[in-house]
């Protein structure tokens, strides 16, 4: 379809228009598959592990940002929500909701991002779905999307293992993807090296095998940033996360941004970084094994578990020590 | 020169809490020392490395009324929530979007329609009232000597441009009044007042002697980072080691005694002293600035013919006595059980600077207190 | 009420602004606050304007002193008195 184009209610009713769509925009970028011949449903191969699924909507603003756009990360964010279960990612569901008059020039890309993320995390998209909407009733476009993986073999992971003594790691520097958010508000006008840091890491987790069982939690902080990954690990246990500081991985543009509007880089979003909780006598081989991978080059640990009363605290560079809060709402600049 | 990670570095902050204890037990004293940092940046910026934990217990530090936010009153607000439901556009800091008004929020009102827009530099607001000619747009200008200078800049440059669908709703006050009246109130036991590094850099070093004098008790203008408020800090149990009474001067590197006067010119061109009404304090001569009358044109109040009250305080809240110095954010009845940043009854929780935020947020002693 | 950054001054424009940089962020900062800015001073920056420039003599002397008082702390393994440290202005 011409770059041109924009989308209309029609292409969305299920009739010539719809399946005009599909055939140039869909089937070329995710063949082959089971989407040939556009079956209602796939039939998928038997797994040889448990299957592992999850489900998530992506209703981003903005659409595009530096480093991605909403269809890189959903492909990451479904593919993570696998990985940090311990599960190879296989098959991917796609629905798609456009606001009518979406321009072509803007969903190609988007869907090319989705192809290619998906080829690159090896994961297939097997089934998905498109629906327009009038004007206004969604903000260009919102896209849910489903994954199916099989457990590794190995993993044994449950908040309930998480314990006195463990470590915290994380793989890489926090806080990009918020960051490079933030720099597309042209209110706030800021511009530089900052990319989205959206990305698989399911080689993450797979390099883990080995020490899968001294891996007790995992998962990727998105939204709400690492302060928020770790309170929702903590809430309900009896346990404190006690966090360097000065050990924290933060890419220098990402700390200029975040000292310069006065938000923690706690609170920013990351879209392709691991947490993981491990006994501490695994630290060195976890680290070690990561930082062979590109995207773990920079991995560290952060922190370690204490008994305590569901807090995550900092020992900041200076010495002190001050509560982590939770991100209270949605992130406003501040002058004060 | 590393500006930030030199004024963070951990060695020199250890030494600098080392020697700070040993000046203390040397004095001897039976009580804490009470340092005032008037600035609400201060305030965060210590909690946010720990270090009121770190100086206690013979240094307490006790935050003042340098929180732009948690001193005005909520008549503001209700003024600002009026200009809004008219349909003119706000823009405002994002310091004010969760404060209660006497009913309300600026994010309510937003989530309800209003157009009000974050912004991170006022002259934001200049640029949205261009794109926008026929509508009205107001800037809620709020803001200790620091950001009146970006204030009236902002003014300056719609005024050489020609826009005119622009105005400013002020709650501008001034730091050396109020510093000056709180150390001639009989309760208020402090020993040394903090002084704030970027109101300082506008209104110059200088500023503070009048204070000093009449305070009688150490003034030391500090900076923001972490040795900044130790060396500040530092300085003030200095003089107390010497029997001295002095206005100091450690942020060099930002702050000249003269200030800066290009800035210091701008607001004297546009604005005067006035009484101003804080939050907790009630009305202080000359404690504020406002348009002078030839720019009454650009003043929200005159333009749009508003009658501002202080407006209603949230009953129960005791975010005035906690602005004085006079109540710790933890010994509000209030304090992280109906209030808290998701539900503020003041602003001292709500605001980014807020004393009560600090504490919640980066916690009291109890809060970060090893044992579980 | 302070917040307010240290950027470097990369790029002077028109009408009185710049473009400033700190650690790879860039932001078109308004520096008509300043007297005489140049492209390479290093400013403060606060909600957009710069509001006084940044004086590296004054810096490096403070961290001179600061090292000094470290160096006292490490060599007597006691605080020194302030009149050791030296004359604070």
């Amino acid at each position: 379809m011409s770059q041109e184009t924009t989308i209309r209610l029609d292409h969305g009713v299920g009739g010539r228009l719809t399946r005009e769509f599909i055939v140039a925009e869909i089937l070329p970028r995710f063949l082959p598959g089971p989407l040939q011949g556009l079956p209602d449903a796939a039939v998928l191969p038997v797994l040889q592990g448990p299957p592992v699924f999850t489900t998530d909507s992506y209703v981003v603003q903005p659409l595009e940002f530096p480093g991605g756009n909403i269809g890189s990360l959903a492909v990451h964010g479904t593919v993570n929500d696998l990985a940090v279960c311990g599960a190879r990612p296989l098959w991917l569901s796609l629905a798609l909701i456009l606001e009518e008059s979406f321009p072509m020039g803007r969903l190609a890309p988007i869907l090319d991002a989705v192809r290619d993320a998906a080829m690159s995390c090896g994961i297939t998209v097997a089934t998905g779905d498109t629906k327009v909407v009038p004007r206004g009733q969604c903000d260009g476009l919102y896209l849910t999307a489903s994954g199916l993986g099989e457990a590794l073999p190995g993993f044994a992971l449950s908040l309930g293992r998480i314990g006195p003594g463990d470590r915290v790691l994380v793989s890489g520097p926090i806080g990009a993807h918020g960051a490079a958010v933030l720099a597309t508000r042209t209110e706030l006008a800021f511009a530089g090296d900052l990319k989205s840091d959206s990305a698989s890491v399911y080689r993450l987790v797979e390099a883990l095998q080995p020490w899968a069982q001294e891996i007790h939690f995992m998962r990727d902080p998105t939204r709400g940033g690492l302060a928020a990954a770790l309170h929702e690990i903590v809430a309900d246990l009896p346990l404190d996360i006690i966090l360097d500081e000065a050990c924290l991985p933060v890419e220098p543009a990402v700390r200029a941004v975040a000292e310069l509007l006065g938000i923690d880089p706690l609170h920013l979003a990351s879209e392709g970084r691991l947490l993981a909780l491990c006994r501490s006598e695994a630290t060195e081989s976890i680290l070690e094994v990561w930082r062979q991978l590109p995207e773990g080059r920079q991995a560290e640990c952060i922190g370690y578990v204490a008994s305590g009363r569901s807090r995550v605290l900092a020992q900041t560079a200076v010495g002190g020590r001050r509560l982590v809060d939770w991100p209270h709402g949605r992130l406003l600049p501040r002058i004060c | 020169m590393k500006w930030l990670s030199d004024f963070r570095n951990p060695q020199t902050g250890r030494v600098l809490l080392e020697q700070i204890r040993a000046i203390a037990s040397r004095l001897d004293r039976r009580k804490p020392l009470r340092i005032m940092e008037v600035c609400g940046t201060h305030t965060m910026v210590a909690a946010r490395w720990g270090l009121p934990r770190l100086l206690a217990p013979e240094v307490r530090l006790v935050s003042g009324p340098g929180c732009p936010v948690c001193v005005t009153v909520p008549g503001y607000l209700d003024a600002a929530l009026d200009l809004a439901r008219r349909g003119h556009v706000l823009v405002t800091f994002g310091d004010l979007m969760h404060v209660p008004a006497s009913a309300g929020t600026l994010a309510e009102a937003q989530a309800e329609g209003a157009d009000v827009r974050v912004c991170y530099a006022p002259d934001h607001a200049l640029r949205v009232a261009t794109e926008l000619r026929q509508r009205e747009v107001v800037f809620l200008a709020v803001g200790f000597e620091t950001t009146v200078a970006p204030i009236v800049a902002t003014l300056d440059r719609a005024r050489r441009v020609g826009i005119r669908n622009l105005s400013f709703l002020t709650a501008l006050k001034t730091i050396p009044p109020v510093l000056e009246i709180l150390s001639r109130h009989p309760s208020l036991s402090v020993d040394g007042f903090l002084c704030p590094g970027h109101v300082s850099a506008i209104i110059g070093s200088h500023s503070y002697e009048h204070v000093c004098r009449v305070a009688r008790i150490p003034c030391v203008i500090a900076g923001f980072e972490p040795l900044d408020i130790l060396l500040g800090v530092w300085t003030i149990l200095r003089q107390f080691d010497r029997g001295e009474v002095r206005l100091e001067n450690v942020y060099m590197r930002a702050v000249r005694p003269e200030g800066n006067p290009r800035a210091l010119r701008l607001i004297q061109q546009y604005l005067q002293p006035c009484a101003a009404l804080w939050r907790g304090l009630g009305p202080l001569p000359s404690s504020g600035l406002e348009w002078r009358p030839q720019y009454r044109f650009w003043d929200a109040v005159h333009r749009f013919e508003l009658s501002p009250t202080a407006g209603i305080e949230p009953p129960g809240c005791r975010c005035g006595e906690v602005i004085q110095g006079a109540l710790e954010p933890e010994a509000c009845p209030l304090f992280a059980r109906q209030c808290s940043p998701e539900t503020p009854v003041g602003p001292c929780m709500v605001s980014s600077e807020g004393s009560c935020a600090a504490a919640y947020r980066y916690g009291t002693d109890n809060a970060v207190a090893e044992k579980g | 009420m302070c917040l307010a950054m240290p950027m470097q001054i990369v790029q002077l424009m028109e009408s009185g602004l710049a473009l400033c940089e700190l650690n790879g962020v860039h932001r078109q900062v308004d520096v008509s606050l300043l007297d005489k800015p140049q492209e390479g001073d290093y400013v403060i920056v606060h909600a957009g304007f710069a509001i006084q420039q940044l004086d590296p003599r004054e810096a490096e002397e403070q961290l001179t002193f600061l090292a000094g008082l470290v160096r006292g702390a490490a060599e007597d393994h006691r605080p020194p008195s302030p009149s050791e440290a030296g004359v604070w202005r």
